[in-house]
């Protein structure tokens, strides 16, 4: 990392709800160095010179074609960016390996096999792996030779996956274990040779194996016809009497739970990376297309409407980047401080660095997810009629785009975990939820605060409404905390509640790292910040509090009524009340300068 | 044996350019600048005569800004082994000549066995970099080489030209220019990048490179004095009715409102 980085402190998990961020702590995609950038390049140009020009037989699955990429791409080194130099790996940050993944994005199938195989395939012997484990498959994971895949979900277990009914029994030798069950949804089956898959010894105890492709009783179900993402290989993975030995038990007996889990942590964050690199390159061909396509005598991307959804698009995509690169360099803000030497570095870096973010995780894989979703909606919708048809990208982005609110924990997962988590600190007091919330109360019962409306520095308003945005969680979570107390250790029964919390967390991560990220390219001089950034910010702020505002109410008229319910409206009122900026002039401005610029910047 | 390879350092090809108020330069906010395309086909042919030789140097030279560091350094992530950045104001704008005498210089300095260049600069295409250098050095060029081989201090290059194949041979040291296929240019490995790295860039002012006074032509045979933007395409109009009044339309479109006959 550049110096300027090496001074940044390590921010715990879940801050931003109780803090302003320093802009010195805050990374942004802007502050690569050269060399890093170099490796971005590396990525982009793999990407338009090799996978690129095979698109089509990538999509028909064809023989040897992904596998033979994801060789080339071991060769060049991409498969190993975020590895441990030891095992052939480079060792770059989680920040540069974000930015490996979104340039890679473009081909959806190609980039799930890709993502497969880095993340959830590879990561659980990085982690959790003993020495001989590491030594045995890293170096083959790193250049491709290994191909890896993670099976983990099953017919009956999905969302609820320590429901697994696959059972490992350990053989009276005590050499192997023998496996049994079937596998569904994996990712990279077809070609993989190692899958690090979970079963249940003597069915109680949740526990990770690394099985080769080539061990007896292993079997491969057909491929799974798919609605999107068509030239992933998607299979079921049978196993009938599999004798797996000892020492390819990953981590302990009983320990599956800690590695599935952890591992979808980085999943998720990788995910969200690669989507919204997709949704910037979807969105790019789009407005193209609408500088070409003439009607009434206009191109359509003069169009108020054509615009709109330019704008929208870009300014959800411009917040998730801002996200994303401000979680990635949490993380390795936070590995930053763990001893190099320190033999328990890997389980570290997974157990306590990465879990640390976890709500932040979660929040990128939903927030980007969706955004991606609504981009491509209005990609089709702009292209029209020939949106529809196969001709054209729109179609098969549309598709492609789907599965991602449903893989690495259903989004509705992904939102129990941010308001679960977050309602769990708070209540450890680990984050001061509690005492904002009885603050903010002292603070509404009192006299207004008429603040200082003059205030006429860069985003003024948007800070403010940033701040706004933490009082309402504040609001939103103290009542939740007052009414429901102790009950919502068991978050079933609640699970609406803690999704309408957490798309409140969500919004507000999502307004502050937007906001951060325009202040701290300000604080650079970047050329654009006064006109195309600020706009981007603005126009996300403005609609973010309008949802804000009316995702409180919903979740305040379900936990309280009466007299506690006026009181709890009124405070929320006051708390979201803001002057609104016109939203139309902002769109229309961000439109015209996707149209006239290559580069956006986002 | 020592390659000796120049690179540019210009706007990528796909940047929309604008000009700067000054009417000669190019905005350079928000462009991105990149090795010239034609001077990766030099940069891997430099490499892969290395390589089978299994000894030897490539050497990168640019005469440019500071920011061509950014050239050289990808130069050097696909394998390069040294590189050289010449810095001066007068390479601002400069011709063909300045360009060529800053090499001329280095590669004096150097005594390469082989020099290596893109048949033109992208950019300002002038291809005129490869036959100075030949005559300021008087040393064997040829360009647009689309096939080469090197044998025993001899160099054996085809080009294309109308409706054939030339072939060019002559003794090294030669200055060659190297076409679009000569070879499929490598990625800069992740391996690469971390070991360009380690690689230094040596900054030489002109006067280190060996340029001496004069040697630039002080001030430029070259002056540009203005640019301008091709202009925009307007649509494109399909003439209609019969074949003799569509022809009678063209020729009225050509003379009357296009002004070319």
């Amino acid at each position: 990392m550049a110096t300027e980085e090496k001074e940044m402190k390590v921010t715990r998990g879940c801050n931003f709800l109780v803090d302003e961020a320093s802009l010195d702590d805050v990374f942004i995609p802007e502050e690569f160095d050269e060399e890093q950038q170099m490796v971005g390049q590396l990525a982009r140009d793999f990407y338009d010179g090799s996978v690129a020009p095979v698109n089509d037989e990538i999509e028909a699955l064809a023989d040897g074609v992904t596998v033979n990429l994801l060789k080339e791409a071991g060769e060049l080194g991409l498969l190993s960016v975020d590895l441990p130099e030891r095992f052939g790996g480079f060792a770059q940050t989680k920040a540069v390996s974000m930015l490996v993944a979104e340039s890679l994005c473009k081909n959806a199938s190609f980039n799930t096999a890709f993502s497969c195989h880095t993340g959830i395939g590879s990561l659980p012997i990085v982690y959790f792996g003993t020495e001989e484990q590491k030594q045995k498959f890293l170096p083959g994971l790193a250049t491709g030779e290994i191909i890896g895949a993670y099976a983990l979900t099953e017919a009956g277990s999905g969302s609820d996956a320590l429901a697994a009914r696959t059972t490992a029994v350990l053989n009276d030798e005590g050499t192997e274990y023998v496996l049994n069950g079937e596998k569904l949804f994996i990712t990279n089956g077809n070609f993989a040779d190692l899958f690090i898959v979970f079963a249940k010894v003597d069915g109680e105890q949740f526990t990770a194996f690394i099985i080769e492709k080539n061990n007896e009783g292993l079997s491969l179900g057909a491929e799974e016809k798919k609605m999107g993402i068509k030239g992933s290989s998607t299979t079921s993975v049978i196993l009938q009497d599999a004798k797996v030995p000892v020492e390819n038990v990953l981590g302990e007996i009983g320990n599956g739970a800690r590695i599935a889990f952890n591992i979808l942590n980085v999943g998720r964050f990788k995910l969200a990376a690669a989507v919204t690199g997709g949704g910037i390159a979807a969105m790019k061909e789009t407005v193209e297309y609408a500088k070409g396509r003439q009607q009434f005598g206009r191109p359509i991307a003069e169009f108020g409407m054509v615009q709109h959804k330019i704008a929208e698009s870009l300014s959800r995509l411009y917040a998730a980047r801002s996200a994303i690169y401000r979680t990635a360099g949490y993380i390795d803000q936070n590995i930053a401080t763990i001893d190099v030497t320190d033999p328990e570095r890997d389980s570290k870096v997974i157990d306590s660095a990465i879990r640390e973010y976890m709500v932040e995780c979660s929040i990128l894989k939903v927030f980007c997810s969706e955004a991606l979703d609504y981009t491509v909606d209005e990609v089709v919708q702009i292209y029209g009629g020939y949106g529809y048809t196969q001709e054209y990208g729109a179609e098969r982005y549309y598709r492609d785009s789907r599965i991602n609110r449903i893989f690495e924990g259903t989004n509705e997962i992904n939102r129990i975990v941010v308001g679960g988590e977050v309602m769990k600190r708070a209540a450890k007091n680990s984050i001061p939820l509690f005492a904002r919330a009885k603050a903010l109360l002292d603070e509404l019962t009192g006299f207004p605060d008429l603040g200082d409306d003059d205030d006429t520095s860069f985003l003024a308003n948007e800070r403010k409404l940033v701040n706004q945005a933490r009082k309402i969680v504040y609001l939103a979570a103290g009542t939740m905390g007052q009414t429901l107390g102790m009950k919502l250790q068991d978050v079933w029964g609640h699970e609406e509640l803690l999704g309408l919390l957490a798309d409140l967390i969500m919004e507000t991560y999502a307004m502050d790292s937007a906001v951060l990220r325009t202040m701290k390219l300000k604080e650079r001089g970047a050329p654009d910040v006064d006109t195309f950034h600020s706009a981007l910010t603005r126009l996300y702020c403005n609609e973010a509090m309008a949802r804000m505002e009316i995702t409180a109410r919903t979740l305040l008229s379900a936990i309280v009524e009466g007299d506690d319910l006026s009181m709890a409206l009124s405070g929320l009122r006051r708390t979201a009340k803001y002057a609104p900026a016109n939203t139309v002039a902002l769109r229309r401005e961000i439109a015209e300068y996707a149209a006239s610029h290559d580069d956006w910047g986002l | 044996m020592k390659i000796l390879v120049g690179l540019k350092h210009v706007p990528d090809t796909e940047t929309k350019v604008k000009v700067a108020d000054d009417g000669v330069s190019l905005v350079e906010a928000g462009i991105k600048f990149v090795m010239s395309p034609y001077d990766e086909y030099a940069v891997e042919e430099a490499l892969k005569l290395k390589e089978a030789a299994g000894e030897g140097e490539v050497l990168l030279v640019c005469a440019g800004p500071e920011s061509a560091t950014a050239t050289l350094r990808q130069g050097l992530a696909m394998g390069a082994d040294r590189a050289v950045l010449i810095q001066d104001p007068r390479f601002d704008r400069a011709d063909g000549l300045v360009r060529a005498s800053a090499l001329a210089s280095v590669a004096t300095q150097e005594s390469p066995d082989l020099v290596l260049l893109g048949k033109q600069g992208v950019g300002t295409d002038e291809s005129q970099t490869v036959p100075m250098l030949g005559e300021l050095l008087d040393l064997p060029h040829v360009s647009a080489v689309g096939t080469l081989e090197i044998v025993d201090g001899r160099f054996t290059a085809h080009r294309e030209i109308e409706g054939a194949v030339e072939v060019m041979e002559g003794s090294l040291p030669a200055i060659l220019g190297c076409e679009k296929g000569l070879n499929e240019p490598r990625y800069a490995s992740l391996k690469g990048i971390m070991q360009a790295k380690k690689k230094t860039i040596d900054v030489r002012s002109a006067a280190d490179a060996g340029i001496e006074d004069g040697a630039l032509g002080e001030g430029k045979m070259v002056v540009w004095e203005k640019l301008d933007l091709p202009a925009p395409r307007s649509g494109a109009r399909i003439l209609e009715g019969e074949i003799d009044d569509q022809v009678v339309e063209l020729v009225r479109c050509l003379r009357e409102e296009e002004k070319v006959i």
